[in-house]
């Protein structure tokens, strides 16, 4: 499966996306507020400098005076360093300051006199903010408007900008880094329920199609009530698969066994040799197609339980003990005699798939021993593997190629008049492949018989 | 020996009937879990040969059912060759299990082991002359003497034990001791019945060739 995209990068990149925004508008917002700030500091000071130096006018003789008050631009200095310029204008006539600093002229219809106005310009080439104050002071027998203009240029607001800004831009960063971080954090956090839907279902074996029972968020129990569905469903299907191949079996098995009892008895009763021959034959064909049957029933097992396999522990020895008493009646009837040398070696997998291995491994041999020796069952194993070998005093795995006898329905060239389907061992191959190991096939300990070998990693 | 059959398949009821009563056994047919429960509590048995699908029932379940009560060895007759199936057998309380069809020799084989393991059943002895020997043991004894046989002897000794006086060619003797899987020659007979025939020296009856027909048992003359 190729995942198209993956949502928690999704969600981290959306979140961190989010948290970029917000850094860049809260950087945004604070250098301005910082401007604003500083600007009305600026025009505060500006207006408290006009308004001190206006208040000093006064008439003398007919002639408007003025004194500057140092405080009117030491309190200007208490911000920064920029220079200040002043200008104080009696109706036409300058009193002091500089002549060429341009003061906005007039007054607008909501500026009266007495209240400070304020403008920005530029004088000697540099920005400045103008505070100028218009008092009426009575000289003569007619008031003259003067205009106090007291001007500064904006390096200092400049710099407490940028100073705040840096400041704040440090923060923005810190923010996102701190957000993103915790992004990536939330985002683990919020799948993770889904992490650990996955890892239950991906841990289960084969057969386990009980429901899932997890403390899921709401977001995720829909999918898990249909992931619930779908395994009974699923449950369902194969339990009836599996009950139709049993009432099969059942079907077809019960009356071929008539005919195989019927076919002995009537042997028995017989004594003419060519009926009797019939009568053998007919009892291999019924046991062959028994057999082939059944083979062809295990092989399919082995393939559907190989695609998901178990990993349980399986004691090896435990395994070959069973299978060795279960076919002991089998090998008796021959007088072949079962040894067994095991020792509890524990591999990890199916115990059903190993255990079907090894019973045709073990079937083949008993098969094809002569009457009256012996089969051997081992189980060895050093550091890195369990190997469980079955020799037999046989004939041997014959001279031909050796390899080819786990392929399907191939079958040794030296077995003629035994019954067999040529699966026995493709079906070991296969479940032992399963598990990461292999089957050897060779000759016995003195160069006799047959060893066939079973190899799995411990 | 007493076994109850449980086999809804009527057919295949009644050959193997049939055929263990060749054997000189007795058994019982019953053709659903109903009617095995109404013989279980009517006879004691040595052995129950149990299907494992029934009409009304699984064969499986009965028995993990009435294992507690039930202190008789079990095989299972199963149509499948699964090894789970053969699993889910044995671990619901079956002593053993033979998929269907079986070979009769076989079947035999796995009572013979069950009973045994189970320490079998006392009374089984077939009288060769002087001689007693247990089929299910493999032993011949003579007063103090007593004789293994190995699994095959055993057989074909059983073979005569059970066919008093009568004449039995190399045929029939083949049919009962190898399974039909298996390429032998009537001179296989031969040998075993050398060998029955020194394991058997002192035993009070002796085995007679019959000239072109086959063999037979009779006591010895004194």
């Amino acid at each position: 499966m190729i995942a198209t995209t993956s949502l928690g990068r999704k969600l981290t990149l959306l979140l961190a996306g989010v948290a970029a925004l917000l850094s860049v508008l809260s950087w945004s917002m604070v250098t301005g507020l910082a401007r604003q700030a500083a600007e009305r500091t600026q025009d505060n000071v500006l207006s408290a400098s006009v308004t001190t130096i206006a208040e000093t006018l006064r008439t003398e003789q007919g002639e408007v005076r003025l004194e500057l008050p140092y405080s009117a631009f030491s309190m200007l200095g208490a911000i920064s360093q920029d220079r200040v310029f002043y200008k104080v204008v009696a109706g036409s006539r300058l009193l002091t300051g500089y002549a060429d600093l341009q003061v906005p002229s007039g007054y607008g219809p909501d500026q009266g006199p007495g209240r400070v106005r304020f403008a920005t310009g530029s004088y000697l080439g540099e920005d400045i903010r103008m505070a100028s104050l218009t008092r009426f002071v009575q000289a003569g027998n007619s008031p003259v408007p003067v205009t106090v203009t007291v001007a500064q240029t904006r390096y200092g607001i400049g710099a407490i900008t940028s100073d705040l800004s840096r400041h704040a831009a440090g923060l923005s960063i810190a923010f996102f880094l701190v957000a993103a971080g915790l992004t990536s954090l939330v985002a683990r956090a919020s799948l993770r329920p889904l992490k650990t839907i996955t890892a239950d279902v991906a841990r289960r074996g084969p057969a386990d199609l009980s429901p899932l029972h997890h403390k899921a968020p709401a977001e995720l129990a829909p999918l898990l009530d249909a992931l619930n569905r779908l395994m009974v469903r699923l449950g369902q299907s194969i339990r009836r698969s599996e009950d139709f191949i049993a009432e099969a079996a059942h079907r077809v098995r019960t009356p071929l066994a008539t005919v195989r009892v019927q076919a002995e008895i009537l042997l028995r009763a017989t004594t003419g040799d060519a009926e009797r021959q019939r009568l053998r034959q007919m009892i291999r064909a019924v046991d062959e197609s028994s057999r082939s049957a059944g083979q062809l029933l295990d092989h399919a097992t082995v393939v559907y339980r190989a695609e998901a396999l178990a990993r349980d522990p399986v004691d090896l020895g435990e395994v070959a003990r069973q299978c060795a008493h279960a076919l002991e009646p089998t090998a008796a009837m021959r007088d072949i005699a079962l040894r067994i040398e095991t020792q509890r070696a524990i591999v990890r997998g199916d115990p059903i798939l190993i255990d079907n291995a090894l019973r045709n491994i073990l079937d083949n041999a008993i098969k094809y021993s002569p009457d009256d020796t012996t089969v051997t069952v081992r189980v060895l194993k050093d550091v890195e593997t369990v190997r469980v070998s079955v020799t037999d005093q046989g004939p041997g795995l014959g001279n031909g190629a050796v390899e080819h006898l786990t392929e399907r329905f191939r079958r040794g060239c030296n077995v003629e008049g035994i019954v067999g389907s040529g699966l026995g061992l493709t079906i070991a191959e296969a479940a032992i492949q399963a598990h990461g190991g292999r089957l050897e096939l060779g000759k016995g300990p003195e160069g006799q018989g047959a060893c066939v070998s079973l190899i799995l990693s411990a | 020996m007493r076994y109850l059959l449980v086999e809804d398949n009527q057919e295949l009821a009644e050959a193997v009937l049939r055929r263990l009563a060749m054997d000189g056994h007795a058994v019982d047919h019953a053709a659903s879990l109903e009617a095995a429960k109404d013989c279980l509590a009517a006879a004691d048995y040595d052995l129950i040969l149990l299907d494992v699908m029934l009409p009304d029932g699984d064969g499986r379940e009965f028995l993990a059912q009435s294992r507690k009560r039930l202190d008789v060895p079990v095989i299972m007759l199963t149509a499948r060759s699964q090894v789970s199936d053969r699993v889910g057998a044995l671990d619901q309380g079956a002593d053993d299990y033979i998929t269907k069809p079986f070979d009769f020799s076989e079947l035999e084989a796995r009572c013979r082991a069950v009973l045994r393991r189970r320490g079998g059943s006392a009374k089984n002895e077939i009288a060769l002359g002087p001689a007693l020997f247990d089929p299910l043991s493999g032993t011949l004894r003579r007063g103090e003497t007593k004789v293994d046989l190995r699994s095959r002897e055993s057989r074909l000794l059983e073979v005569f034990a059970l066919n008093p006086g009568q004449i039995l060619s190399k045929g029939q003797l083949m049919d009962r001791l190898f399974t039909f899987d298996s390429a032998v020659t009537e001179n296989a007979i031969e040998v075993y019945i050398g060998r029955l025939r020194k394991r058997i020296e002192g035993m009070g009856f002796q085995i007679e060739t019959v000239r072109g027909l086959g063999y037979r048992i009779e006591a010895q003359s004194p």
